[in-house]
């Protein structure tokens, strides 16, 4: 049986029938095509398939369709919708060599608009903390850290000059 | 491989919830958060034909948290919200710590702490510090609603007390009494992120220096999180002294029965018993003379 729902992703509305069994992330990646969402462990430890629904990171892999009736999702391919300007994360990312093959990146990146939304000057020992549920085999963290403490200094300002 | 197949149903309320458990009977799975129950599917240990989602029930995920009624958690508050609440962090604190130590940001944005104590694993990491709280589970089923004590809740690994159509609606925690501490102390492979290896939540009670209550409780060393009720004689009516604390913590670790398998082998377990048993039962003892 097939299930109706309306589900906003990236600020676009889709009207979707679903299956029970389907996830948002095969949704995400099968049906609507937006492929920046990866597929990792499937049992939300790699957090490589993160997404933001109504605010709040989580794991698109443990995440049903059907519970997405009317809900708000923001992808990787939300932060810069433009697909030209990139998001401040994403340009600090590139800067301090925080990607190598890209496969964590996309999760990394939602993972840090979650904690910077909350808290644009995180420390050390918090953005560590924030990027737990995220693996990553390439770049031993660091520069990850580094780019998402950039990050949020940058991010400040802007958020000041849209208000 | 393809999905395994199911319905799924989302009530609104905890009636038809429970009558959607009834007819579906054991093929049919509640879920809250889903962080568990889709990995068991996903793994194939599971599989249902309909599950129940829990989330669309108003009022079903509330939290009320004050020192005078005690600290209630609703079936479907997220272990993120249980974590950062003002008042569980001022009264409970321990709670919202254990809460805030289990699994990763995405997951406690999604998972429950009433899901995490319903999964009924030995290593749940918010079932020690409840238990050692004397904490009670809010029931509905089709007989109507019951109350029991968590730790008559878990009845072997994955087992609870819970009969067909019946659903845990919340948890309460007693008003902290005067003079209570509380602390809990994991450990796991991961920092605080996979299932612990060994956990201990402990809740201890003092007259001045002199203990007149103490609950020990230790998670993935049995198969339940286990009350271990030979040390907590050992400090009920003593002057409480880094000594007894000791000697307690070493009784609590040849209580507890641990096996070896992938997080730990239980030599190291029974150590590390003792190790937090001792850390968990400091910490409480310092809360409770600041609370006297």
């Amino acid at each position: 049986m097939k299930y109706d729902i309306s589900l906003t992703v990236n600020g676009d509305t889709y009207n979707l029938a679903v299956e029970a069994w389907q996830t948002l992330n095969e949704v995400l990646r099968e049906d609507l095509n937006l492929t920046g969402t990866k597929l990792g462990c499937g049992s939300g430890d790699c957090g490589a398939c993160t997404v933001i629904v109504d605010g709040k990171s989580v794991s698109s892999c443990l995440t049903l369709a059907v519970e997405m009736d009317g809900r708000q999702i923001l992808t990787v391919e939300g932060l810069a919708p433009s697909g030209e300007t990139l998001h401040p994360i994403q340009e600090a990312f590139i800067e301090k060599g925080a990607i190598q093959c890209g496969f964590c990146t996309p999760g990394m990146e939602l993972s840090a608009l979650n904690l910077l939304e909350t808290n644009p000057r995180p420390n050390d020992t918090q953005i560590r903390s924030a990027i737990s549920g995220n693996l990553c085999r390439c770049t031993g963290y660091n520069k990850i850290v580094d780019a998402i403490a950039e990050a949020g200094r940058r991010m400040k300002p802007q958020s000041k000059a849209r208000r | 491989m393809p999905a395994a197949q199911f319905d799924y149903i989302a009530p609104t309320s905890v009636d038809e919830a429970v009558a959607a458990l009834v007819e579906g009977g054991r093929d049919t799975r509640v879920m809250a958060g889903g962080t568990d129950l889709i990995v068991k599917i996903r793994h194939r240990m599971l599989f249902p034909k309909c599950i129940v989602n829990l989330k669309r029930i108003a009022g079903l995920d509330a939290i009320t948290a004050d020192k005078k009624n005690g600290l209630t958690i609703g079936a479907t508050a997220l272990l993120a919200d249980v974590a950062a609440h003002k008042g569980i962090r001022r009264h409970y604190p321990t709670v919202a710590e254990a809460a805030g130590a289990t699994a990763n940001v995405q997951i406690r944005n999604m998972g429950t702490v009433v899901g995490n104590l319903c999964n009924a694993s030995p290593s749940a990491d918010n079932a020690p510090t409840l238990m050692a709280m004397a904490a009670t589970v809010d029931i509905a089923g089709p007989r109507g609603i019951r109350s029991m004590p968590l730790d008559q809740f878990f009845q072997g690994p994955g087992i609870t007390a819970l009969k067909t159509g019946e659903i845990v609606t919340a948890i309460r925690v007693p008003p902290p009494v005067a003079g209570s501490g509380t602390a809990y102390h994991s450990l796991s492979q991961r920092g605080k992120l996979d299932c612990s290896a060994v956990g201990v939540g402990t809740m201890v009670v003092l007259k001045g220096d002199h203990c007149t209550n103490a609950r020990i409780i230790v998670g993935a060393c049995a198969p339940v999180p286990m009350r271990t009720q030979a040390a907590e004689k050992m400090l009920i009516g003593k002057q409480i002294t880094d000594t007894l604390v000791r000697r307690a913590a070493q009784k609590a670790s040849e209580e507890t029965s641990p096996i070896t398998d992938v997080r730990a082998s239980a030599p190291y377990r029974w150590k590390m018993v003792s190790v937090l048993t001792i850390r968990a039962l400091t910490d409480a003892r310092k809360m409770a003379l600041r609370r006297q």
